[in-house]
């Protein structure tokens, strides 16, 4: 919780939320919550059941519109975008935010391949002259098309599910339906990408194939990546930045390291008395130590 | 064997109309998940908006000939520019408000569409049939049965409307945001897809399809009425839902059993019980296989 690493420059920031309140009915559900998400890193948001994480997201995403608070996007180019203003759908087009869901929501009765293009719907509407030309054949349309397969084709190479391009969607295995809905979002050519519990009833193995396909997001794509996940080998180990929410208020933010030994997020995720807090401080201290001896 | 023939030619005429008509309730409904009881109209107002353009041009240009090609492609082309003009102008007025209303408003609504449109024209164009004269009356006889051009027309312009609108929904991207929008539309707005122009389009094709049938009815029977959009409405929403609601092959096939249906049952018991042979089957769909022929039963995953 330093404060001192707010004076960086702007350019590194891709996402800002400042006083993000949500209310539903008497439900404070979002309180007052302040982030910065910095550009080429993978930040997390993590924090108890119930603490306001994928309400987060759904606010950044144009799901829900947010009681309070402004959450500015910065791209590359150095626009800037309200995405609590935005239309849902211009928030993918123009905005280039990403995401996935908790729960799967591929187009099941279609191909993967049509999954995936599907996602660069915008484009090739354009090139097809909105299908009238396209069927015409006149225009660039057979030329975008093919480009379009080519990018859905790289996705699916990094996601490692080439030979099943043809194959419907809903017949891929669980892990196989999460690294697919994460190619579907980077077909959009995001900025931003946010994934909701991206590892959630993953087995271990599949887990790993999951940080290899996020890390080479990192790596070779330059989107920003932020999730919410509960898997803490996931969190600790693929993150750059964590932000702990809890009762819909920010408790810590920092470095996986600093977040870890935070004991207001020990206290949040083992649940004691307020009073009991700097107990917990200590014992963390004194673990701290024998540790390092 | 003869006669039995000639009623299946018949038959497969009428059906070609019926499964027009059936796309558009099944396209609409694939989407929003709403029937759409004001398609009848739409189609009734394809053929008095085709009955229009012949009163206007064939004093012009006479319906001899090559004028009758000219009149005819005018016919269908305006025809389904109107019926497509006031399907997106009905969506855009009556259904888009009530989107995310309670399931049972935009069906009212579409019930109040019905009684307005039907009533419109009743007052715009008067309640007495409007008859036109017979366009193309060229009857072949090949072994015993008799089949005429406008058959032949009526057959193959729906075969080939079919064909190029199972190609748009299948292999392009405007087909791929209507199946995608059908499946999860909250995904397919994240994915950057303008959820609501692809409606409008949807409603816009369904439109058109049933402008065209509405043009060949009139062509065939010669007569427009304007409560011509009930009857054959309601018959081609039994196609749909005899052919699996929300598949457009299932449309097509059960326009086509509906069709077949209907001229069979005039041929060999009595005529005045037509109907109620259609609307038996739908009663009999909905209890034994509620999810038609060729449609998916919902599943649900608990």
């Amino acid at each position: 919780m330093a404060p001192g690493n707010q004076t960086m420059s702007n350019d590194d920031i891709i996402l800002k939320v400042e006083h993000l309140s949500m209310k539903f009915g008497g439900l404070m559900a979002i309180n007052d919550f302040s982030f910065e998400a910095k550009r080429g890193e993978i930040t997390a948001l993590i924090g108890p059941n119930g603490a306001g994480k994928t309400t987060v997201f759904n606010c950044i995403t144009g799901f829900y519109k947010p009681t309070m608070g402004m959450i500015t996007l910065r791209q590359k180019s150095g626009k800037e975008y309200l995405l609590e203003r935005l239309p849902d759908h211009e928030i993918t087009k123009t905005a280039k935010v990403a995401r996935t869901f908790q729960n799967i929501r591929l187009f099941s009765g279609m191909t993967v391949l049509e999954n995936l293009l599907v996602a660069q719907h915008n484009k090739l509407m354009k090139a097809s002259g909105y299908t009238v030309l396209g069927l015409l054949g006149i225009g660039g349309y057979k030329a975008e098309s093919k480009r379009a397969i080519e990018i859905a084709e790289h996705w699916l190479e990094m996601a490692d599910l080439i030979d099943r391009a043809d194959d419907p969607a809903g017949d891929l295995s669980y892990g196989a339906q999460r690294r697919l809905e994460i190619a579907r979002a980077m077909c959009t050519e995001p900025e931003f990408l946010c994934l909701d519990e991206p590892a959630a009833g993953l087995n271990p193995s599949e887990s790993l194939t999951l940080n290899k396909l996020l890390r080479s997001i990192r790596a070779d794509s330059g989107t920003s990546i932020m999730l919410i996940e509960h898997d803490m080998s996931v969190v600790m180990e693929i993150s750059d930045h964590v932000v702990v929410l809890e009762y819909g208020r920010k408790i810590s933010d920092g470095t996986p390291d600093h977040v870890k030994n935070d004991p207001k997020v020990i206290a949040a995720y083992l649940g004691v008395e307020d009073e009991e807090v700097e107990e917990v401080i200590a014992t963390v201290e004194s673990l701290e130590g024998g540790e390092n001896a | 064997m003869e006669y039995f023939v000639q009623q299946l030619v018949n038959g497969l005429t009428l059906g070609s109309i019926y499964g027009l008509v059936a796309i558009g309730y099944t396209m609409v409904y694939g989407i929003i998940g709403m029937v759409n009881f004001a398609h009848g109209d739409i189609f009734m107002l394809g053929a008095f908006a085709a009955l229009i353009v012949f009163l206007v041009l064939s004093p012009i240009i006479g319906f001899t000939g090559v004028a009758v090609l000219v009149l005819l492609l005018a016919m269908l082309v305006v025809a389904m520019l109107m019926t497509s003009l006031w399907n997106w102008t009905i969506e855009r007025v009556a259904y888009r408000p009530l989107r995310g209303s309670f399931r049972l408003a935009p069906l009212i609504t579409a019930i109040g569409m019905s009684i307005f449109l039907s009533n419109f024209i009743q007052v715009a164009q008067g309640p007495r049939n409007k008859p036109i004269p017979g366009l193309v009356n060229d009857v072949y006889t090949i072994a015993g049965i008799s089949v005429s051009l406008k058959q032949i027309v009526i057959m193959v312009v729906t075969a080939v409307l079919l064909a190029i609108f199972w190609y748009i929904v299948n292999h392009t991207p405007l087909g791929r945001a209507q199946r995608a929008t059908e499946q999860d539309r909250k995904m397919a707005a994240l994915l950057g897809i303008d959820v609501d122009r692809t409606i409008s389009i949807t409603f816009i094709m369904g439109a058109a399809l049933a402008a065209v049938a509405g043009s060949m009815y009139l062509i065939y029977y010669g007569v427009a009425s304007y409560n011509d959009g009930f009857v054959p409405g309601v018959k081609a929403f039994t196609a749909a839902v005899l052919g699996g609601i929300g598949s457009l092959p299932g449309a097509v096939l059960g326009g086509l059993l509906i069709g077949l249906i209907e001229s069979l049952w005039s041929a060999y018991f009595t005529i005045a019980y037509k109907d109620v042979a259609t609307f038996a089957i739908l009663a009999f769909v909905l209890i034994f296989k509620p999810s038609g022929l060729l449609g998916r039963p919902e599943v649900e995953k608990v």
